[in-house]
């Protein structure tokens, strides 16, 4: 009994806060802590905020653009990988569990000096043949968040590949397809599901960071910089709305992911 | 030139495959003629699935030449030979249904089929393992005999050159193995094409295959028809794997009328005729001196047994199993230790012997085979 009265505290603990959040979304009053009334006003007022919905869409392109890089990328890794043997093999499934280990301060930190770098010594070059300066933007958020996803895809890949029936393939082979043809005909639809889980992670983890975002971003706001940055001049419903939003966005894709990644797992 | 019908339909000339410092395949030479149905059998580890593997092109020889119809496909990849294998767990496409799996083979080609050529053929093929109807079908709402089927409809539909089993038989259960194996034989019959069966089961080996090649240590060491093999086994391995035989361990003497004495332990002597499959054990070579439980005699007193004996001797009945048409007795002799003995049963005479009964045993010259130990 008294197990389960700490097991209910950890979880009012852990969620109370979130559920706060969502709960004074929907407040009236002008006051994030100040109950006056059920609405739906602060949505509106958010998602019609033109730095809101500038912020958002900043967001969306960056993950975008993440999911698609490192879903492409981590896939054709992942089977290069299959295809290695030795150490480098071993060696790269352990930069890869790096990749995933190291923390969010350290990756922001970490890629700014690195661009910090590249663009000191570069530019100066650039500018002598006339050419524009590399500066922060979008890209290098994308770059930075394609760093740590795609360790995830190859990882959920690697996954799927070590769990697939090596004789499907050999079956294929067996009646005349080209290794080509056995790839896009057995491999990629075995793959697929495993794909799109690992484009919505992706696509989760960079539309909902901030830390690396924070460091490489530049001039430009994303959404979790904006909510950061609006903190600092208190908390009004305005910002509970876009974090209900944002939380639930990524609760349906997470969901989704995990639904596809199951679904394999029963089909074989 | 020789003539295209003594074409085997697939070769191995010399074919060695190592792993690192592991054999698995040694210096192998085999002809699969053109419409048999060929078993490679032996213990697991024997290279026997290696072989298989090679003549599929999912291995290539570390030495050596495969042909396929006359042709060198050494070195060329699966999907450029013109041979089908039915993979051990049918390995069916989980995500497609019975008909496309069963088309898949055909649809590879370039140009493709047209559409309704495909259908047709997937028809036939469906019907042909008695699938009719079943086309729309997923893989996984069929039973493991019923995706057998569909394993071998999707092989056969492309008319191969030679259709590889993999001890195909080996998930069903013991009464589904049995009807698989007449209709594999069947099928075999109308379709023409050679089958390649690799199994470890020596019984499903010599009922089914017009031909067995037995494998151990990576090595061929016996291939002949399963009369041939039971009857003119090279060694005492064959003869122990094919059928049930008793072994007697001495050294061979001298031969005369086709006859090889040997020296059994304690000073007992026999004789016996060599394998004429083999060339005869030299004088002084360590032999196996192997006798079928079925060509023992049994009788009350020494004086009971017929004339021609090679060897006669006095035992007791340890155990006794009534197998209907048959007896099968286990019996102990002092020196010799324990021997099988299967008896047919004789008119109306119930000469049956009871446990701990004295009996004298003894078989004929030509029952004895004298062979080398492997």
């Amino acid at each position: 009994m008294s197990l389960r009265l700490y097991a209910a505290f950890i979880y009012v603990f852990l969620y109370a806060p979130i559920a706060l959040i969502v709960f004074f979304s929907f407040n009236a009053g002008r006051y994030a802590m100040d109950w006056q009334g059920f609405s739906l006003d602060w949505y509106g007022r958010a998602f019609t905020n033109p730095i809101v919905t500038k912020a958002l869409v900043t967001s969306l392109m960056i993950a975008g653009s993440t999911a698609v890089i490192a879903t492409v990328v981590g896939t054709l890794c992942a089977l290069g990988l299959e295809r290695m043997r030795g150490w480098l093999r071993q060696l790269f499934d352990a930069l890869i569990y790096v990749a995933i280990m190291v923390p969010g301060v350290v990756i922001g930190i970490s890629t700014l000096i690195a661009f910090v770098t590249v663009f000191d010594a570069v530019n100066p070059a650039l500018e002598a043949v006339g050419m524009a300066r590399l500066q922060m933007g979008l890209w290098t958020v994308i770059a930075a968040h394609v760093l740590f996803n795609l360790a995830v895809v190859v990882l959920i890949i690697r996954a799927r590949l070590a769990g697939m029936d090596r004789s499907l393939v050999e079956a294929s082979e067996d009646l005349y397809a080209t290794p080509f043809a056995t790839f896009r005909q057995v491999v990629l639809p075995a793959l697929l599901p495993s794909i799109l889980a690992g484009f919505l992670l992706s696509f989760t983890f960079s539309f909902e960071d901030f830390i690396i975002a924070f460091f490489v971003a530049g001039p430009n706001t994303t959404l979790p910089i904006y909510v950061f940055s609006s903190i600092r001049r208190g908390v009004t419903p305005e910002i509970n709305a876009i974090g209900t939003a944002v939380l639930l966005t990524s609760l349906a894709l997470l969901m989704l992911a995990q639904f596809l990644l199951r679904a394999r797992a029963r089909a074989l | 030139m020789t003539k295209p019908a003594a074409i085997p339909d697939i070769s191995f000339r010399g074919v060695s495959k190592r792993y690192g410092d592991v054999v698995a395949v040694d210096k192998v030479d085999l002809d699969l003629s053109k419409g048999s149905f060929v078993s490679l059998l032996g213990p697991s580890g024997c290279g026997k699935t290696t072989c298989l593997r090679m003549m599929a092109g999912f291995e290539q020889p570390s030495a050596g030449e495969v042909f396929i119809r006359g042709d060198n496909v050494t070195g060329v990849p699966a999907y450029r030979r013109p041979v089908n294998m039915v993979f051990q767990h049918y390995a069916l496409f989980p995500h497609l249904n019975v008909a496309d799996n069963v088309s898949y083979g055909l649809r590879q080609r370039s140009p493709r089929p047209p559409r309704e050529g495909i259908a047709k053929a997937v028809d036939e093929a469906l019907s042909m393992v008695r699938l009719s109807g079943y086309g729309a079908r997923r893989i996984w709402e069929l039973s493991g005999g019923q995706q057998q089927r569909v394993a071998l409809a999707r092989a056969l539909i492309n008319r191969p050159a030679v259709l590889l089993l993999d001890e195909p038989l080996a998930a069903l259960d013991r009464k589904l193995r049995h009807d698989m194996q007449i209709e594999l034989q069947n099928l075999q019959r109308n379709v023409g094409i050679t089958f390649l069966l690799v199994t470890h089961d020596q019984e499903e080996a010599l009922s089914m295959s017009d031909r067995v090649c037995i494998m151990k240590d990576g090595r061929l060491v016996q291939a002949g028809t399963p009369r041939e093999l039971y009857d003119e086994p090279v060694n005492g391995y064959v003869a122990d794997f094919v059928g049930k035989s008793n072994f007697f361990a001495g050294t061979a003497g001298q031969a005369s009328d086709g006859l090889i004495k040997v020296a059994l332990v304690d000073g007992m002597k026999t004789a016996g005729r060599a394998s004429r499959s083999t060339a005869p054990p030299r004088q002084g070579d360590a032999v196996l001196v192997s006798v079928r439980p079925e060509r023992i005699r049994l009788a009350a007193a020494e004086r009971d047994l017929p004339n021609q004996i090679a060897f006669r001797a006095e035992a007791k009945v340890l155990n006794r199993i009534f197998l209907g048409e048959q007896t099968e007795y286990l019996v102990a002799h002092d020196r010799l230790g324990e021997f099988m003995v299967r008896s047919p049963r004789q008119g109306n005479q119930a000469r049956a012997f009871e446990i701990g009964d004295r009996v004298a045993i003894g078989w004929p010259p030509d029952a004895a085979l004298v062979l080398i130990k492997d």
